[in-house]
Order: structure tokens, then sequence, then C-alpha cells
């Protein structure tokens, strides 16, 4: 047993310490220049990278609220369309009846003042021709009585039977 | 133990393989066995070529890092004596045959370990144990490299993380993201759950450095080939490590769990001492696991090349080579099999001493 360990730390400690050395004095050259930058460097990458996924995301579902945002709003302007043509439709319908609810109001109104003014002017008319009619009636009794009246006995004989009929009254 | 009989017959390459699987080990024991061997087997044949000599040099470490044919790279030698410091090149030694006149002391390279040595050129036990050795061995000098790789890959990784930020990544920063990544959410977030994000800099530096390591013990040229992450110390280290950071995270349940478990009060001389057991055990088992398991895949590479040189005969290269790289191939998934098992148990172990109960 005693040879077996005999000369081991003689021959073996040197080796022992340069390799405890060389490991620990890269552990911490590593680990302060390498080590840590590194795995700096790829935790923040990775936490990048997992950040712009869960952006792509987002905007992945940004965009398709926006999608069918814009989808109800075209359905709402179809709708809107709709009703208002609907609207205009009924607007010139109810115009259409209007005016010609409005003409046949007024051309009867228009038919009744000219058969009015109609009416007038034959009355006019008429009193006019009574007027004539009187005027040259009157005219031609003159004439008739004045050519009857030319004989004086016939003058006299008037006026004897116009006072008879007075006497007798 | 003995071995000759394995050794002896060079025909067969199954026995080779179960030998070097039975004999490998680094520990003095073994060593000394293995001396006495060496020397019956430099009797036999003097000339002859010795596998598992050759493994066992090439799976250990040393003061040498040995790069082409003759060609090695002398390292720095420091040692810790009584009664000084000491720091000489390695090639003063020409690999063990000479001894060197220090200042306090001669040392000589006993199988590869640095020995005080006395007039007579012989193995001075006395003033051995006075010396420590704080060489920059090629273990040492391999794990540096490693060490300095990563460095420099994350420090260039996490600037491109500065300069492009909140960008995707690119170049050598999208290869290294995965991968921290898999550390981050199969192994840490799992295993510790909530809080993860303190331990996330040790597994990261468990992981690739045990990965760096293991990869650059396959690669057979020169700033590779070590075995570091297939050394026992590197491995102790690394565990002992691990179990500091576990205990020292543990909360209050996992000491009552440890101390005061739900078990009849007549049972806890049974079950502390278990449960204490477990505290040791688990980082050990992480210890033993990386270790063999490296050194393993080591040692099958390094016993098939060797047929080579046991048949003797350039024609068995092809069939080495073959088994050889389908052996590298695996070897490729073991290193991250490895780094990812021993930072997978290190959180679950993070992970129960940090656990909310109730």
């Amino acid at each position: 047993m005693e040879q077996l360990f005999e000369g081991l730390l003689n021959d073996h400690l040197g080796f022992v310490v340069w390799a405890a050395v060389a490991f620990i004095l890269l552990l911490i050259l590593l680990g302060k220049f390498a080590w840590k930058p590194i795995m700096q460097a790829i935790t923040e990458r990775e936490r990048s990278i997992e950040d712009a996924l869960l952006k792509a995301e987002a905007a992945k579902e940004e965009m398709a609220r926006l999608t069918d945002e814009n989808e109800a709003l075209l359905k709402k302007a179809r709708i809107e369309r709709d009703l208002i043509l609907h609207e205009a439709r009924k607007v010139k319908e109810q115009m259409i009846h209007d005016a010609r609810d409005l003409a046949q109001k007024e051309g009867a109104r228009m038919l009744e003042i000219a058969r009015i003014e109609i009416n007038n002017q034959k009355a006019i008319a008429l009193a006019d021709v009574k007027n004539q009619v009187a005027a040259l009636s009157l005219e031609i009794a003159e004439k008739v009585l004045r050519k009857q009246f030319e004989d004086q006995a016939k003058q006299d004989e008037l006026i004897a039977d116009l006072l008879k009929e007075v006497k007798l009254k | 133990m003995n071995f000759s009989h394995i050794l002896n017959s060079k025909k067969t390459a199954l026995s080779l393989i179960l030998g070097v699987f039975l004999t490998f080990c680094a520990c003095n024991t073994f060593a000394i066995q293995h001396e006495e061997h060496v020397k019956e087997e430099k009797n036999a044949e003097e000339e002859a070529f010795n596998p598992t000599t050759a493994i066992l040099e090439h799976i250990g470490d040393s003061h040498y890092w040995h790069v082409l044919g003759e060609t090695s790279i002398p390292l720095p030698v420091i040692l810790f004596t009584d009664k000084g410091t000491e720091f000489f090149s390695s090639a003063v030694f020409h690999h063990g045959t000479e001894a060197h006149q220090g200042q306090f002391y001669t040392y000589k390279l006993v199988e590869d370990k640095i020995k005080a040595v006395d007039a007579n050129g012989e193995v001075d036990k006395e003033a051995s144990s006075h010396v420590y050795d704080f060489s920059i061995t090629k273990n040492v000098l391999a794990m540096w490299i490693a060490g300095t790789l990563i460095l420099i890959i994350f420090m260039s990784v996490a600037s491109s993380y500065k300069k492009r930020e909140g960008k995707a990544p690119k170049g050598l920063q999208s290869l290294v993201e995965p991968i921290i990544m898999f550390v981050r959410d199969e192994i840490a977030r799992p295993n510790i759950g909530r809080g993860y994000q303190r331990y996330m800099p040790i597994l990261l530096t468990i992981f690739f450095f045990i990965w760096m390591n293991n990869l650059l013990g396959l690669v057979p040229l020169f700033p590779g080939g070590a075995n570091v992450t297939g050394n026992i110390m590197f491995t102790f280290v690394m565990s002992a490590i691990v179990m500091l950071v576990v205990n020292f995270s543990a909360n209050k349940y996992y000491w009552k769990h440890i101390f005061l478990p739900d078990v009849p009060v007549w049972l806890y001389p049974i079950m502390i001492p278990v449960e204490l057991i477990g505290v040791i055990s688990r980082p050990f088992a992480l210890m033993i696991r990386l270790y063999a398991n490296i050194s393993a895949g080591h040692i099958i590479v390094l016993s098939l090349i060797s047929l080579i040189f046991i048949f003797k005969s350039i024609a068995v290269a092809p069939v080495s080579i073959l088994f050889v790289l389908f052996m590298d191939v695996l070897e490729l998934l073991v290193a991250f099999l490895q780094a990812f098992i021993f930072t997978m148990l290190t959180a679950l172990f993070i992970g129960t001493a940090v656990e909310d109960h109730h």
C-alpha cells in the first residue's frame, strides 16, 4: 500500500496544480469574456425573436380585425346605399304622383276658370247682341213709326184712339 | 501478474489487445511490475519491439514532446525541493540516459519521472520525497494549448456577437452557437431546472475543455497527440472541481437527505455512511469514466498500429490503417460523447443538489 502511493504527490502534484490553474483560469476568462456576452446575446436575441413573433401575431390579429371592420363597414354602406336608393325611388314616385295630382287639379281649376270666362264672355256677348237687337228694333220701330206718321190723318186717328182709351179708364 | 507469455506470443493480435487492456494503467504499482517485466524482456530479446511500453509511453505523460522520428521537443522542468526551486530544460536528461546535477540534488529521469539520485546513480528515495515535480510536461502544455484555443475561439465568437448584435449568427459563430444551445437546452435546463443560468459558465467550460482536449488527443501530429483527458490526474482535477461545485451549491434539502434521510433512525448508522460515500463516489465515477474511455480509445488505436511492428511486415499496414481509421472515427464520436456525459452528469449532480423539494 505504501509502495502504491510512494512518490504520488512528488510526481503528480505539479500536474494537478497546473491542471487546476488552467481550468480555473479558463473558467474565469471565458466566464467574463466569452460566456457572459454570448449567453446575453443569445438570450437577448431569443427575447427579440419572441417579441417579434408576438408582434407579428398581434399585427395579424389587428389586420384580421381591420378587415372584419372594413367588411362590416362595407356591408353597412351597401345597406345604407340600398336604403337611400329605395327612399329615393319612393320619393321619386311620390313626386311624380304629387306632380300628377297637382297638374290634374291645376288643369281642372283652369278648365273651371275658362268655363266661367267663357260663360261671362257669352253673357257679355249675349247682352251686347240684345242691346244691338234692341237698338236695331228701336231704330226699325222708329223708322216704321216715322213712316206711319208721315200721314197726318193717321196721327189724328191714333191720338183719337189713345184719348178714347184714356177716357175709358 | 505476469504478461511475458502474452508479449512473447507475438502472433495473436487478440491476446495482445487483451493483454494491453489488462495492463493499461499509469499507477506506480503497475509501473514497478512493468519495470521488472521490461528488464526480463530486455534480457530475453534485446531488440524486440515491446508494444506495452510503447503504448504506455504514448498514452502517458512525458517531459518531452515527441514530434517525429528522433525529433522531440524538450520541455521546461520546474522542481520545488525542500531547499529551493530548480528550473532547467528536460534536454539535459538526454531521454533519461543521463543524470543532471542540479543546484540542490542530482536528478535522473526514471520511467519519465524525475527522481533524485545519489552519487552512484541509484534512486535516493529519501531525497526524492523532497522533490516536487511542477514541470511543464507534455500534458500540461497540451492542456494549455487546448485552453488557449478555446479562449481564442470563444473570445472571437463573443466579439462577433457584439459586432453583429441582434443578427443571425455567421461563420464560426454559427458553428459554435448550436453547441452552446445544445449544452443549454439538452444539458443544463432539463437537469438543473430553475436557476440553471448560474451554472452555464462552468458547464460550458467543462464541456468545451474536455471536448477540445479529447479532439486534440486524436490528432497524431505535434500540437495534438497528448492524452490529456486519458490522464487520471486530469480527470481527478475536473471531478474534484465538480464535487466542490456540487457540494457548495447544495441546499438544505440535499444535506437533509444525507444526514437526516427519511428512514427509521436505527438505519442511520448505515444510511449516513452510504450517503457520504455517494457524495464521493459520484465524482469518482466521473473521473474513472472519462479516463478509462479516452485511454482505452488511445490504447486500441496504438495497439492496431503496433501490429505493424509486431508482425514486422508492411503488409499488415493496410489492415491496421483501416481499423485505425474506423477507431478514429469512433473516437471522434466518443470524444464528443464523453464530454457530453461528463457535463450532463455534472449538471445532474448540480440539479440534485439545488433541487427544491415540496
